[in-house]
């Protein structure tokens, strides 16, 4: 049988020589490691180290572990009602119940870029039924696996076909995009964006790091109800991105992943995206329909590259299926169909907005509930934020220490940046939520 | 290290680096370009080519003639050629319509009880791996998805080790460890002259890999060519690989549907497993649950120590996390509905059956047909020896394109041919369109 028996010291030197990264040693070194390793009867996995639970998703993790009655999960973004169920939309449902009953439905794969009717309605939907973009057929769109899925697309497309391949996003921003565009091939850089002493936009700052970018970089936008945030631009200030972003020939990639749920009008959220579109420049834009229809795991998304021409964004459209083919092939069916069925009937598209609306409501009426109850409890520091920001977060401004201390005492489950969703708030629950950040507050005075 | 993406498209890459110092100038002439002379930013992207898989469904779309015939990609269809949802799917879905499920995140790994399901299936209930702890399984988009799971697992932590790959093998195979960044070398497989395994180019290519390589196996019905290794050959195989080093990474898209056994279609995984190998196992149950378009698959790594294994399993998360977050929940809850509920499970076995059983009935007849009109005394009896979905003709691109072209045949350009788009009524027609590509074009 081949292979002799390797000194500890030959492993160590292969081990250093891969944290080097000196290819050809490494490489000789992983086999004698393997080599060794069977010998030994360990695992050719043995270096893999324990990953760290995502940030997001193991908030829930850890909830679901917590035994308290009282505990309280503010950490995914998934709507729950004012009983604090998970909401499966009444239009969802119908529409799913017309599925399964079709007859003449089946499973065969679908396109590379998956539901055609699906990818023209959410072009639509986003960019407005009399969007010239569209009649000119210079939309590409591809059905995603949700917003991840569709911003990973877009990287990938971007790290192999554009000139400039380095994205600038907002500080901060949803966690997963600095794992998404470096693992697409995109290099990432960030720009100014929340004001810790306004609680609001760093307008300014963001100008000047947008102008300081190079000419042809990707930016990043939050289309609105900004995560993790809740900080939009205003219309005013929406026109002056615009414009730096358009004399730098910058490429926007919008990350659309509330409309209808930001404000509660579909077209109202839709507002900075369009104005973009509608100066004929391009641009990408990732949509998803986890929240505002409530199909969060039923994967439901979609990839749009506005181009200036019909035949660039056909041949755009060819690129991205070499994306999605050695990915996963194409999407899964069922999700979007959901999705398509409710976008094409007049009535089931009418019911939705009513209950989208209904959401947001709720979400915004959890803000001003819990701004009275700080009122009430005369919590130190001004809460005003709580109703000016937008969606379903509220960066509350609390510290990762004040946030440990509010799971260890008040079993309230949050990210450590002091993000919370007002959607898994109810009036139920708002005083027990204020009662922890009253005593996260004033424990942390008293501390100074 | 190149990132994934960047490693498709080196030559554009080479190219970008060599103008790098007139990047300023490259600035001014896109700022120049978009703004006054209206032009794409994307002006440069070229038409990709059509998938030569995906891209046969779309030429038959478009064929008017009565006659055309689709074995291009491997979906069933029953007799009358349309496509089939199993009974038993169509139950499960209206048992979770009932039951009212939320539609909630499922969590990066999939669903619990889609997880533990697949896992038994494939190693058997009672495995002692699963007893053990000591096997990872997440929840994947099918096949293409589980491999590029494992595949983005093997480019970091197996960094520059060879990937081997059948020749031939699923065109996608290539483009996935090519997307991944893994190097990917072909072993011999298929023999030409006999129209079977090259068993002895494969065992000298297995044994000249450098040691600690990873191989990828189809564990039954090989696609495209159905020739699959007997058991003798694979205990050959495994001894080999251990004998080797080498890790195996078994595609297993066809449990079930091969032989219509679950356990039989197993075997090969089962085998390496049971010798202690440390594996990579990806399956979809696109075929066999008939569940294509919902995306159903799963990687698994079995490993040597449940505490390995844990920590591998975190590793899979972290790399599902940035390309989907999380995968779909539909798909999964049918399987696990199936698979948990035993009058179910008895069903599918039935259906499943009833699929390879009629794949098995075309292979006959087409056999029939080819020898009663061929006088030549050509053996065409690999028709029957090759298992599963697909037929590997040994017709060649231009016999391939006559067959699309004259006879209205749609077929992948390799030779392959789908049986599961094969009915009875076709088979002489089939069987005559063969003679003529096979004698009269070169």
């Amino acid at each position: 049988m081949a292979g002799t028996f390797m000194s500890a010291q030959v492993r160590r030197i292969a081990t250093l020589a891969a944290h080097f990264r000196v290819p050809s040693v490494a490489a000789t070194g992983e086999r004698r490691l393997q080599a060794f390793a069977t010998m030994a009867n360990t695992s050719v996995f043995e270096n893999v180290q324990q990953a760290p639970e995502d940030p997001i998703l193991g908030v829930t993790v850890a909830y679901n572990k917590d035994p308290s009655p009282s505990k309280l999960n503010l950490g995914v973004g998934a709507y729950r009602t004012e009983e604090g169920k998970p909401l499966v939309l009444d239009v969802v449902k119908r529409a799913e119940q017309q599925l399964v009953a079709e007859k003449s439905r089946n499973k065969e794969y679908q396109a590379i870029t998956g539901n055609q009717q699906f990818n023209k309605l959410s072009a639509r939907l986003i960019l407005g039924p009399d969007s010239p973009a569209i009649a000119k057929n210079c939309v590409a769109t591809v059905q995603a696996l949700s917003g991840t899925g569709a911003l990973r697309i877009g990287a990938e497309f971007l790290a192999a076909h554009y000139a400039k391949p380095q994205i600038f996003l907002p500080m901060p921003t949803w966690g997963n995009h600095n794992k998404i565009f470096p693992l697409g091939g995109v290099s990432q850089k960030p720009y100014r964006y929340y004001d810790p002493k306004t609680r609001g936009l760093d307008y300014e700052g963001m100008l000047e790091d947008l102008k300081a970018a190079p000419d042809g970089a990707v930016i990043l936008l939050h289309a609105c109800a900004h995560n993790p945030t809740g900080v939009d631009p205003t219309e005013e200030q929406w026109e002056g991105i615009r414009k730096v972003i358009r004399s730098k020939n910058q490429l926007p990639f919008f990350d659309c992943a509330y409309q209808g749920f930001a404000s509660g009008s579909l077209d109202k959220d839709a507002y900075a995206v369009r104005s973009f579109v509608a100066d004929g420049g391009e641009c990408l834009i990732s949509q998803s329909f986890a929240k505002n229809m409530g199909l969060y795991g039923e994967r439901v998304g979609a990839l749009n590259i506005v181009c200036r021409s019909a035949p660039v964004a056909s041949r755009v459209d060819s690129q991205l299926k070499l994306v999605i083919r050695p990915m996963y092939s194409s999407p899964p069916v069922h999700g979007a169909a959901i999705a398509a069925a409710i976008l094409e009937d007049g009535n089931l598209f009418k019911n939705w907005t009513v209950e989208l609306k209904g959401m947001a409501d709720r979400i915004i009426s959890m803000r001003h509930q819990l701004y009275d109850a700080l009122q009430e409890r005369g919590t130190p520091g001004d809460w005003d934020h709580v109703l000016k920001q937008i969606g379903m977060f509220t960066f509350t401004g609390l510290n990762k220490s004040q946030v440990e201390f509010m799971t260890r005492e008040y079993h309230i489950y949050m990210t450590s940046d002091g993000r919370i969703s007002m959607a898994g708030l109810s009036s139920r629950t708002v005083p027990h939520l204020a009662d922890a950040m009253h005593a996260a507050v004033v424990g942390a005075k008293s501390k100074v | 290290m190149a990132s994934p993406a960047a490693c498709r498209n080196v030559s554009a890459r080479l190219l970008k680096a060599l103008v790098g110092r007139q990047e300023a100038r490259l600035g001014n002439a896109l700022k120049a370009m978009s703004t006054t002379t209206n032009v794409s930013r994307f002006e440069q992207v070229t038409m990709a080519p059509a998938d030569p898989i995906l891209g046969v469904s779309e030429a038959f779309k478009r064929d008017e003639s009565e006659k055309k015939l689709n074995l291009g990609v491997g979906a069933y269809r029953t007799e009358d050629l349309q496509p089939m949802v199993l009974e038993v799917v169509k139950k499960a879905e209206r048992k979770m319509l009932e039951s009212g499920e939320n539609k909630e995140y499922l969590p990066i790994e999939g669903l619990a009880a889609f997880n533990k399901a697949t896992a038994e299936l494939l190693l058997g209930a009672d495995n002692a791996a699963i007893k053990e702890n000591r096997v990872a399984t997440i929840q994947g988009l099918s096949g293409t998805g589980s491999l590029r799971l494992g595949a983005a697992f093997i480019q970091r932590y197996f960094p520059g080790t060879t990937v081997y790959i059948s020749n031939p093998t699923w065109g996608n195979h290539m483009n996935i460890f090519n997307d991944a960044g893994v190097p990917w070398k072909h072993y011999r497989y298929f023999d030409p002259k006999t129209v079977g395994l090259d068993f002895e180019g494969m065992m000298a290519d297995i044994e000249n890999a450098p040691d600690g390589s990873i191989m990828l196996l189809h564990g039954c019905a090989h696609n495209p060519t159905g020739v699959d290794p007997t058991p003798e050959q694979w205990e050959k195989i495994a001894d080999l690989i251990e004998k080797k080093n080498h890790m195996a990474f078994f595609d297993v898209a066809y449990q079930g549907f091969a032989s219509g056994s679950l356990d039989q279609d197993a075997s090969s995984v089962r085998r390496f497993v049971e010798r202690g190998m440390e594996v990579l196992v990806a399956q979809s149950y696109s075929k066999n649950l008939g569940l294509y378009a919902e995306r159903i698959g799963a990687i698994n790594a079995v490993v040597s120590s449940a505490d390995a294994a844990a920590r591998v399993r975190s590793q899979l998360k972290r790399i599902a996390r940035p390309m989907y977050s999380n995968p779909p929940c539909h798909g999964a809850r049918i399987v696990a509905n199936v698979v948990g509920d035993a009058k179910m499970f008895d069903e599918w076995r039935a259906e499943m059956q009833e699929m390879a059983g009629r794949i098995k009935t075309v292979r006959q007849r087409l056999f029939d047909e080819l020898s009663s009109k061929d006088k030549s005394g050509k053996d065409w009896s690999f028709v029957l020896k090759q298992i599963g979905m697909f037929s590997f003709t040994g017709l060649n691109k231009a016999q391939s394109d006559n067959m699309t072209n004259k006879w209205h045949i749609y077929m992948t350009k390799d030779g392959r041919i789908s049986l599961a788009g094969l009915n009875l009524a076709k088979c002489e027609y089939l069987a005559d369109a063969i003679i003529d590509s096979y004698y009269n074009v070169q």
